[in-house]
């Protein structure tokens, strides 16, 4: 019952932003806030008084957003700090993380679940080492919408020849990438002086896109797993056991990359059996079609077995039975990745055994090329490998359905999540 | 019943998907509850979650004893509806029994006591993971906190050490001992809270609402004076308003605001249009700019 009201409320962006504070990011984030009047009274009070004592003579928007004591101490952002705001049309879920290559991880976990991603540059030093990375993971992620913020314009006298230095700068860059589909757009802005943040700026006449906020508002939110075939992985199973419901078996999960209906033809993994949607559940309603993104409970034909871990899909639509994956990782953990390691492996909803049959390579972030052979990867580090399953997977590529492609590592003796992996 | 689409709102379906992972992945988990709004929207999304099966797991409600009266009552009814076990622990007992030692003077809140009193009940009941209704909007240390949030013995939080969360995966393997405290709605803010309870016509403590109150005024904010709970000076008026409260955590870290917010859109308008935090009407919040950090790291909800 997809009323008008609930359509309002879908509309909601995440975006990922990384960069250091040298860059003026958590400022930037600080500008958002104050000109979408997104700060309350009482923290704009508190930025003000800290600012103050620390003898600025400018508002700290950076005291907005690192929320944890250790990052007030050192001034800089160590975690995935989640901001959120809304304006009238939107509402927005920005994931901020630490730009330093020693947060490559923190970066990868902010964007996996971000539509768009802001990059930011400063315009004195142009496209450094830290500007390569962030448009690596952005395409290691396939973040669809790229904004460009080159930033501090005002430093630079608002000139439109650096600006569009950078500009080239980074389009050679992006020639350079394996991702294809993505939207870049440049804004050239003063996240201090709110040069087109949210505001149109007076010392850009040059400019005549959008500002960074106008741009945000315009892209449509999406679910984050592109639009491919259906996946329902189901996570438990609901059985009342009540008098009314004697025979009600339910099958609860998620419906990821496609859309499911009554009477859909369905394949039950990794069994194989067939069978068709009876009814589609949602609370105490049915419903005829549930589109991806909806968590519902599905109710088969036929009185087949499924628990967790298995998958209905379409039939002829099936992903990939797979009992060994190429991936590329990005290792999160203090313990390098070694080949012949063993771990747990989570994908979606689904558990099992891994073992590392190959380190193939260490990616470069900064598009240099690879290194072939390593003996390890280290925390941050990003690479290729082979793994070997204790029992079949159904996946798919992570460039068809990123939530059915993707999946952790697990270390079975400190139960830590140390990876994160793209299937290929 | 035919010829109709759904699509769950994003936020809605994240928060039964995760309320799914927690009955899968843990063997005893339970339901923090408060009587407040978060608590009861948590209650609504479990209901979702898991129709028409009952919610699978207690209620349980670590009572301060300094609870609005309105809110008890609401409690009790509410768990009797639906059928689910209320397990309620008393912060009065550890006070009885000599373990904490209550505050006292101006500013004297239990609200920090609650943290023993969770820990023993979460060992009592060997429960290995507690759902809460904390979102990231609230508060600054908040916003870096997981979905799945691992907890040791102590119950304590260690915020630099903390799992990864990509994509919607959720790690709940703990060791023995350890324990994971889940919050389904950390990335809705507290106008989604509202709007979702306008949107489903959910019942709320009567409190939530403006009414007239017996209150008075300190450091600029307005406290009840309706009851021995809020330490006043004598001096401190006492006046009758049209108030009503944002939260209703322990009365005596609970201060109102003044409303003419009489029914759920009137609030719903009113929050859209604040300019004041959430969390400005908590006192605990403003000890010091890293309050909330410390307190969590102590096994603070």
């Amino acid at each position: 019952m997809a009323n008008s009201e609930q359509l309002i409320k879908m509309k909601v962006l995440k975006i990922a932003t990384a960069g250091s504070v040298d860059d003026g990011k958590s400022t930037l984030i600080g500008r958002i806030l104050y000109d979408t009047k997104s700060l309350t009274d009482d923290k704009l009070e508190a930025i003000e008084e800290k600012s103050r004592q620390r003898g600025f003579d400018y508002l700290d928007f950076s005291l907005a957003t690192d929320g944890l004591v250790a990052e007030r101490e050192q001034g800089i952002t160590i975690d995935v700090a989640h901001i959120y705001f809304s304006t009238p049309s939107k509402s927005f879920i920005i994931a901020d993380t630490p730009g330093h290559i020693e947060y490559t991880r923190n970066m990868v976990t902010g964007a996996s679940t971000a539509q768009a991603s802001i990059v930011l540059i400063d315009a004195r030093n142009g496209v450094i080492e830290q500007t390569y990375r962030h448009f690596f993971i952005n395409n290691l992620l396939r973040i669809k919408d790229v904004v460009i913020a080159v930033n501090k314009m005002d430093l630079v006298d608002f000139s439109e020849e650096k600006f569009n230095a950078i500009k080239k700068e980074i389009e050679f860059i992006a020639s350079k990438s394996g991702y294809r589909g993505q939207n870049l757009t440049f804004i050239p802005m003063s996240a201090l002086q709110g040069d087109n943040v949210v505001h149109k700026s007076e010392n850009t006449p040059w400019y005549k896109g959008e500002t960074l906020m106008h741009h945000l508002e315009k892209l449509e939110p999406e679910d984050i797993s592109e639009i491919s075939q259906a996946r329902f992985p189901v996570q438990t199973v609901i059985r009342p056991k009540t008098e009314q419901y004697h025979d009600f078996r339910g099958y609860a999960g998620k419906i990821y990359g496609g859309d499911l209906s009554v009477g859909d033809e369905v394949a039950v993994l990794p069994s194989q059996t067939k069978s068709k949607i009876k009814t589609i559940n949602f609370f105490d309603k049915e419903f005829e079609t549930a589109k991806r993104g909806s968590s519902v409970t599905i109710t088969l034909e036929d009185n087949v077995n499924v628990s967790r871990g298995d998958m209905l899909v379409k039939v002829n639509e099936e992903p990939t039975i797979a009992k060994q994956l190429d991936a590329t990782i990005c290792w999160m953990d203090k313990e390098p990745l070694k080949a012949s390691q063993k771990y747990y492996i989570k994908h979606g909803v689904n558990d099992a055994q891994a073992k590392i049959t190959k380190l193939s390579s260490i990616i470069n972030t900064d598009f240099s090329g690879i290194e072939e052979n390593p003996s390890e990867l280290v925390l941050n580090q990003i690479g290729d490998i082979q793994l070997k399953l204790s029992k079949p997977l159904l996946v798919d590529s992570y460039s068809d359905n990123k939530s059915n492609g993707s999946f952790i590592l697990i270390d079975s003796k400190t139960n830590s999540t140390v990876g994160v992996g793209f299937i290929k | 019943m035919s010829n109709k689409t759904i699509q769950v709102d994003a936020l809605e379906s994240e928060a039964i998907y995760i309320f799914r992972e927690v009955v899968a992945q843990f063997e005893k988990p339970v339901l923090l509850f408060s009587g407040g709004k978060d608590s009861i929207t948590l209650v609504r999304l479990a209901q979702k979650a898991f129709y028409p099966a009952k919610i699978p797991f207690p209620l349980m409600h670590i009572d301060t004893g300094h609870n609005f009266p309105e809110t008890i009552e609401f409690r009790d009814r509410l768990a009797k509806e639906l059928g689910v076990e209320l397990i309620v622990r008393n912060v009065q007992d550890n006070i009885d029994s000599g373990r904490v030692k209550e505050e006292t003077g101006r500013y004297a809140s239990r609200n920090m006591l609650q943290t023993e009193t969770l820990l023993d009940a979460i060992e009592e009941f060997g429960f290995d993971a507690c759902i809460g209704g904390a979102r990231r909007d609230e508060e600054k240390a908040r916003a870096k906190e997981r979905i799945f949030s691992v907890r040791d013995d102590f119950g304590q939080w260690d915020e630099k050490n903390q799992r990864p969360e990509v994509f919607d995966m959720l790690n709940g393997k703990i060791d023995l001992g350890q324990n994971v405290r889940v919050f389904p709605i950390s990335n809705w803010t507290e106008l989604d809270v509202w709007s979702y309870i306008e949107q489903e016509d959910i019942e709320i403590p009567s409190i939530y609402f403006a009414h007239k109150r017996k209150v008075f005024v300190r450091d600029g904010m307005i406290w009840s004076a309706d009851d021995e709970v809020v330490f006043r000076d004598k001096e401190e008026e006492v006046l009758e308003k049209m108030v009503r409260f944002r939260t209703v955590g322990d009365m005596s870290c609970t201060a109102a605001v003044l409303s003419d917010a009489v029914d759920i859109a009137k609030v719903v308008e009113e929050i859209r249009d604040s300019s004041i935090s959430e969390r400005g009407a908590r006192i605990d919040d403003k000890r010091s700019e890293a309050a909330m950090e410390k307190r969590k790291q102590q096994g603070y909800f």
